[in-house]
């Protein structure tokens, strides 16, 4: 029974990592109406952009975060004025051949880079320390750091949508751009707004994952799904839903993998599908 | 207007000399075992392959609308369908292929009710979840080989011309079948409907079209297509494993194929296949760089010309090789070009996927 | 203030304004009627940059605005009220209005000015927009609009499903916002509203202007026949 409870709680604060992966998507989904099929691979970038500070001048993982969310947030507002926003309009397919066309060089990029070598970041003795709770169940540390960031990123991005102006702007052209148009909302900026705090936040997630686990070239694809199965899980238009979805997630892979090991990740996904079928709106869609 | 008389045609003169040129193009493919090596004869068998996933990728996404990443689980399907019902079941590898597409189309229409819920891009990335849990599904089954898959040892009663010759008459009939039943289905009502929809889906609605009932036959027909590809490739390589059968690169090469070659045309995906061939062969030395090159031409395409390299020319030449809209023709003049032809059904103009 | 000569408008293949004349002076009220399809929404909709149209078509203030988008057009103060009101769902009522103040102009709309025209609104302002009734939604609208202090307010069907006495209160607050400066074109297409609350008006049928004219001056045969292209005596 302890055992079980120790899968759970694991599995919750795995969520916590998933909610960093799956706000950016969230936000990007909700004001533009569009999936980023590169998110995954993005958030790849940033983990090896943070590598460079981190093996260079050996600074700490965390402080590296710091830097690198910053230049994702100038990369993501210019790659979507420059590029993204000129396939935003009638044909839905456009943004999406678009990611999926940037996800496939952003992969294959590194690849040629950094080769196939999994790589991580260490963080010492703060990365495997835990704190016993009884029962034999320990929490760890850094999953627990983890968690705190994601519910501190959720609820400063939750005020910074509805006590800033660009913040309500965002929510004005996410239900109706034309009519924000009228009001001066100069939707290309407010899209080049959305993708630079989503790429921000995948900076954060991406560092770490990497601290967490390993990545490669290769990893994007999986952090995509498990954002967006997140996304899904907890419905659209709710920044909370998502990270409960994310930790739903979290929960279901970690109680798959205790059923048997190399079903984790399937038990995500059917919960994933489950959620689908049943609710396709999502558990926790915020509704009028 | 009293007093003219027309007729309606799809056909232009540069259209009957291209449905020839296909004709003979059929009669060499079908050739190529009388004088063709067995390399050329695999080489063929593999672009072929791709050739049709990407005519099934632009069957559902440029005619249906479809945008989805995860084909790969059909192709994944119809792969292990030949390792089930040739390797362990015993049943001829050449019979078995055509129930690779059937199994794949079965197992489209058993998910649909599921990834049907999505629409846009939660459909991409719900088709491209399935085709995971289908990997991973098939990782487990240990009759399969599990996660390290295993070889089509079958193969090996077939003496090796026939199989080379009949895998790669198979596939020949599958592209030849492909081709020919996309370009009579999209002439056929089933075609108009799904032209409507891609002009707008809501009108198409309230002018009767069954929306969702044409998309699911779209998906379930792709799906059996993408099957077919599965059974035939690796029937092909002798070899399976589940990482190769449900590749995420199935669907990136189709993407890019068509997206390159022109998205909602017929002429596209057979352009598109080239170029990708024709750049894989020049990027062969240089790894990784052959998919960046794709994947940067393919965003560009995107967003500068996303009608593609077909349907730029055909706007910019009028061109149709493959017509589908129906032309009003003036008596007395010649079914030509624009000037003699008013178009009445739209397609999709320049600029449009 | 806002002149607009030979506008022309097209949507894709379908032409929708054949060439308009239409003049707003500063302090002026004027009204737009016509049958469905005439092309008023249409003409509102170039005016406030949402639908392209060609350089030098109308100037605003002897400023060139007819190629520039909407978010532009609102900065150099012309304003509009949608038709069928589009408030941003998701928002409350005063975030609704603070939106509407976006553009950066500066004036004597803030929202304790909007409040005091329109009292119903401020008990309701953390309210969804959403949950309000139809009348209060139009409210909301207006405040919305002349948030971005315009010098001109350009309201497309007003009266678009609300009651008689609803529409009635509206327009008895329009000559109120008259009567801070604000110039105000109003698509109508109830002829006896329109005649009395505007000082011009212009009558569109089939993308062209029939007839245009102070009320006063014009006779109710003269309107009949521009509006349903009935021939008069």
């Amino acid at each position: 029974m302890l055992e079980w409870l120790d899968a759970v709680i694991q599995g919750v604060l795995l969520g916590g990592l998933y909610a960093l992966f799956a706000i950016g998507l969230s936000i990007t989904y909700g004001v533009m109406r569009v999936v980023n099929i590169g998110h995954g691979d993005f958030l790849v970038l940033a983990a090896y952009l943070a590598l460079w500070p981190v093996m260079q001048f050996h600074l700490h993982p965390f402080l590296a975060i710091v830097p690198v969310a910053a230049l994702m947030f100038v990369f993501g507002y210019f790659l979507q004025r420059v590029l993204l926003n000129r396939t935003i309009g009638p044909n839905p397919l456009a943004p999406l051949l678009a990611t999926f066309g940037l996800a496939i060089i952003l992969r294959n990029g590194l690849q040629q880079i950094f080769h196939s070598d999994s790589r991580s970041f260490q963080i010492g003795q703060l990365g495997t320390d835990s704190i016993p709770v009884g029962g034999g169940i320990a929490i760890g540390v850094f999953p627990s750091i983890v968690f705190a960031v994601a519910i501190a990123l959720t609820v400063l991005v939750s005020l910074l949508f509805t006590k800033t102006s660009i913040g309500v702007a965002l929510r004005a052209t996410s239900d109706d751009a034309e009519t924000a148009g009228l009001m001066g909302i100069r939707a290309r900026h407010t899209y080049g707004i959305a993708l630079a705090i989503s790429f921000a936040l995948i900076a954060v997630g991406g560092v770490f994952a990497g601290v967490r686990t390993t990545f490669t070239p290769e990893s994007g694809p999986s952090a995509l799904l498990f954002a967006f199965e997140a996304v899904v899980i907890g419905g659209m238009g709710s920044l909370w839903g998502t990270f409960m979805g994310a930790v739903i997630l979290g929960v279901a892979q970690t109680v798959g993998a205790k059923i048997a090991i190399g079903i984790g990740i399937l038990a995500g996904h059917l919960v994933f599908l489950a959620v689908l079928f049943f609710k396709p709106t999502g558990l926790f869609a915020r509704t009028l | 207007m009293t007093g003219v008389a027309f007729k309606v045609s799809r056909n232009t003169r540069l259209s009957v000399a291209a449905v020839w040129g296909g004709v003979a193009a059929a009669l060499v493919l079908v050739s190529v075992p009388l004088w063709g090596s067995p390399a050329l004869m695999r080489w063929a068998v593999e672009v072929m392959c791709y050739l049709v996933l990407a005519q099934m990728w632009n069957l559902m996404a440029g005619y249906g609308g479809l945008m989805s990443v995860g084909l790969q689980a059909f192709v994944g399907v119809g792969a292990y369908s030949i390792f089930v019902f040739a390797q362990h079941m015993g049943m001829h590898p050449f019979l078995a292929i055509p129930l690779g597409g059937v199994m794949a189309a079965i197992a489209a229409i058993a998910t649909a009710p599921l990834v049907f819920r999505m629409r846009g891009g939660y459909f991409a990335i719900g088709t491209w979840v399935l085709a995971e849990v289908f990997r991973i599904i098939f990782s487990n089954i240990s009759l399969l080989g599990g996660g390290s898959g295993q070889s089509l040892t079958v193969m090996a009663r077939i003496d090796r011309s026939t199989r080379e010759i009949g895998v790669y008459l198979i596939a020949a009939g599958i592209l030849i079948a492909a081709s020919l039943a996309i370009n009579l289905m999209l002439r056929s009502r089933f075609g108009l409907g799904l032209t409507a929809i891609r002009d707008s889906e809501d009108a198409a609605e309230s002018q009767g079209v069954d929306v969702k009932a044409l998309k699911l036959q779209v998906y379930t027909l792709a799906s059996f297509g993408a099957g077919l590809v599965g059974a035939v490739y690796f029937t092909s390589i002798l070899r399976i494993s589940p990482n190769a059968a449900f590749d995420a690169n199935w669907v990136v090469a189709s993407v890019f194929i068509v997206v390159i070659g022109g998205i909602g045309t017929l002429e596209g995906p057979i352009l598109g296949t080239a170029i990708f061939f024709a750049l894989r062969w020049l990027l062969a030395d240089y790894g990784a760089w052959y998919w960046l090159v794709m994947g940067a031409v393919a965003v560009a395409v995107v967003v500068f010309a996303p009608a593609g390299i077909w349907g730029y020319v055909r706007a910019r030449w009028d061109l149709q090789l493959l017509p589908l809209q129906r032309r009003l023709i003036l008596s007395g003049r010649g079914p030509q070009r624009r000037e003699t032809g008013l178009e009445f059904t739209g397609d999709a103009e320049a600029g449009r996927m | 203030m806002l002149n607009v000569r030979n506008l022309v408008a097209r949507y894709g293949q379908f032409q929708a304004l054949f060439g308009i004349d239409v003049d707003v002076a500063k302090g002026g009220m004027v009204a737009l009627i016509g049958a469905n399809g005439a092309g008023k929404s249409t003409f509102l909709k170039s005016v406030a940059g949402q639908i392209p149209s060609k350089t030098g078509a109308i100037r605003f203030n002897d400023v060139d605005i007819g190629a520039l988008p909407a978010e532009e057009v609102v900065r150099r103060g012309v304003s509009m009220v949608p038709e069928g009101r589009r408030l941003f769902r998701s928002l409350t009522v005063e975030e609704n209005l603070k939106v509407g103040a976006f553009a950066g102009r500066s004036g004597r709309w803030t929202l304790q000015a909007i409040y005091a025209l329109f009292p119903a609104l401020e008990e309701r302002r953390s309210n969804s927009a959403m949950a309000l009734s139809g009348g209060q939604q139009q409210m909301v609208a207006i405040g919305r609009a002349l948030m971005s202090n315009p010098d001109l307010l350009l309201c497309d069907e007003l009266s678009l499903g609300l009651s008689p006495a609803v529409v009635k209160d509206i327009y008895t607050i329009l000559p109120r916002i008259r009567a801070e400066g604000v110039s105000i074109v109003v698509v109508e297409q109830d002829i006896d509203t329109a005649l009395r609350v505007a000082d011009q008006v212009y009558c569109f049928m089939h993308g062209r202007v029939t007839l245009k004219g102070a009320p006063a001056d014009l006779t109710k045969e003269q309107v009949s026949a521009a509006y349903f292209g009935i021939e008069g005596h």
